[in-house]
């Protein structure tokens, strides 16, 4: 089975965020960055798969020169190789447009199964794996906790609300946004992470594609805190006196000690 | 030109959620000066559309075929893109569902359109339609205009609208026949079903400990549990931590675990992500420990601690110690 996971490289999930100056994105200087976690699901999913059905696991990736680590770090894992289409100005990308090259990319690759985290963690449009399926005309699902091989295709597990499944059967090439949690991620190795230097890393100018740029219909006009809906009361300081005045209201004013 | 809301049920009972969009799609009409209607999807969705008809709207559209009787992504965004293509609503409306989440985006694409997903809010500028959602699990908060063509397509977070302010009215219902053939439809769905029976029942607490990424290593889960221990509370915890496989599935709190609205919530180590707190923000007193300040969770809180909860779980385990005697 030939299988091509996309991920995404975000900033790390205990990074301090602040707006830059424009209020058009946040202050990337000093942030660090790893791989989007339900991607990282995604990735495990497609090595596993490789290891039971055999096959080839390609990495796919848009995103600025820094990704380069996030995708060394996949092929470390084990991956096979790698795309990196290679765009400075993702953050004003919408899911259509990133969409729309990694559709380019994988249209050239001809895989049997497309995986993808189901949305990530900077953005949070949870659309892009839909997009890429509607745009190569393969048929999809989403939210994915568990997948099959099948006689005629896949069966995979849908995670729905309040604890609702459903087993969806689909034929293959499709595509699957997996959620967090479906696998046990694996650490890559030291031998694996010796191999990564050697595997094939493809960078593609995103101008490359052929992919024709269209007027965007939404723009993401302006970044902000998001106001407090609550009056909170905060307490900082001496982890001792912090306690001490937390339960004092919690016992006097809250009642609920 | 119209506001469209497209309301989900399944086996002819309404998903909660929908009755919050037909809210917003009425106020979205009111305030842009434009009719707004909806349309349910289904088979022999008759009596919902009948429902709908006793609301304030310009008009109901009862979506029907065989192959809708079972949702699918290729049959739903087939039906919705022919009635749109008939209806030209200016704006289109969904519920931010798994089932939207899964077949909205195709929808859009088809039209070669973006879903603006999880709205949280909205207000209008110079005539224009402004809708706010969250980056960052909401960490910041971006405004996003709407460019170009009409229809535009946006998806609202649970509990951003209010179900009980829609307005009773009354309105013609159409029937509207899709054109649709088996072979369109590629992926088969089979039934649905849950996992074994809980056996903890979060529900019934009256105080619960939660706790998150913020814990590092299953190692120190105990130090929240001596927390939990002391107050005579529940454990519980954020989906990161089950996943991880430190505490059980049965004991999360969320959208895709359980929904809890206890007499206090302490949540450690969680920085509130919107699947986390549409699961817990019901509880009457909430108290948040995290060490950044700009975490989510502290917006829904009565009571914050701002820092390292390695110090400040074991002091507070000390003075609720004291303050029970």
């Amino acid at each position: 089975m030939k299988i091509v996971v996309c991920i995404k490289q975000v900033p790390a999930r205990d990074s301090l965020l602040r707006i830059d100056e424009s209020a058009g994105w946040i202050q990337e200087a000093d942030l660090s960055y790893e791989i989007n976690e339900p991607d990282a699901y995604a990735l495990e999913e497609g090595l596993q798969l490789k290891e039971k059905h055999s096959g080839e696991v390609v990495v796919l990736c848009l995103g600025p020169a820094r990704a380069a680590q996030t995708i060394r770090e996949a092929l470390a894992k084990g991956a096979d190789r790698a795309i990196h289409i290679e765009e400075e100005d993702v953050a004003n990308f919408d899911p259509l447009a990133s969409a729309k090259l990694l559709a380019a990319a994988l249209k050239a690759e001809k895989p049997d199964l497309v995986l993808t985290g189901l949305q990530s963690d900077d953005l949070g449009y949870g659309q892009t794996g839909v997009i890429v399926a509607q745009l190569l005309g393969l048929p999809h699902a989403t939210i994915i906790m568990q997948v099959e091989k099948t006689d005629g295709g896949i069966k995979v597990k849908r995670e729905l609300e309040d604890g609702w499944f459903q087993h969806v059967e689909m034929p293959l090439p499709a595509l699957l946004t997996i959620q967090s949690g479906i696998n046990k991620l694996r650490y890559a190795t030291l031998m694996g992470i010796k191999k990564a230097k050697s595997k094939e890393v493809k960078r593609v100018e995103s101008a490359e594609l052929g992919v024709a740029k269209t007027e965007s219909s939404i723009e993401a006009a302006r970044v902000y805190l998001p106001g407090r809906t609550k009056q909170t009361q905060l307490f900082e300081g001496d982890a001792k006196d912090v306690a001490a005045k937390l339960v004092e209201k919690l016992k006097f004013e809250a009642r609920v000690l | 030109m119209s506001i469209l809301a497209i309301l989900e049920q399944r086996g002819g009972a309404w998903n909660r959620m929908s009755f919050e969009t037909l809210a917003a799609a009425q106020q979205f009409g009111a305030e842009l000066g434009q009719p707004a209607s909806a349309a349910v999807v289904g088979q022999g969705v008759g009596a919902l559309a009948s429902e709908l008809a006793t609301k304030q709207l310009a008009k109901v559209y009862a979506v029907g075929h065989d192959l809708l009787k079972d949702y699918t992504p290729d049959g739903y965004a087939a039906a919705l893109q022919q009635l749109i293509g008939q209806a030209k609503p200016e704006v289109v409306l969904f519920p931010h569902t798994y089932q939207v989440r899964d077949f909205a985006p195709k929808l859009a694409t088809a039209l070669d359109r973006v879903l603006v997903s999880d709205v949280v809010s909205h207000h209008v500028d110079g005539g224009k339609l402004v809708l706010v959602r969250q980056l960052f699990q909401g960490k910041i908060n971006v405004d996003v205009r709407l460019k170009g063509q009409a229809p535009w397509f946006a998806s609202l977070q649970a509990g951003a609208w209010r179900a009980d302010q829609v307005q009773a009215g009354s309105s013609k219902v159409e029937t509207f026949a899709p054109q649709l053939s088996s072979a369109d439809i590629r992926t088969k769905p089979l039934e649905l079903f849950r996992e074994a029976q809980r056996a903890v029942d979060l529900t019934a607490a009256d105080i619960i400990v939660s706790v998150g990424r913020g814990i590092k290593e299953a190692e120190n889960i105990e130090i929240v549990q001596k927390l939990a221990d002391a107050l005579g509370a529940e454990l519980a915890a954020s989906r990161p931590i089950c996943d991880a496989g430190w505490l059980p599935m049965e004991r999360q709190v969320g959208s895709s675990g359980q929904t809890v609205a206890p007499k206090m919530y302490m949540a450690v180590g969680i920085s509130g992500a919107i699947q986390h707190l549409v699961g817990m923000k019901g509880s009457k007193t909430i108290v948040a420990i995290n060490k950044d300040p700009n975490a989510p969770i502290f917006e829904v809180a009565d009571y914050g601690i701002v820092g390292d909860l390695f110090q400040v779980v074991p002091a507070l385990v000390e003075e609720v110690r004291k303050a029970k005697g």
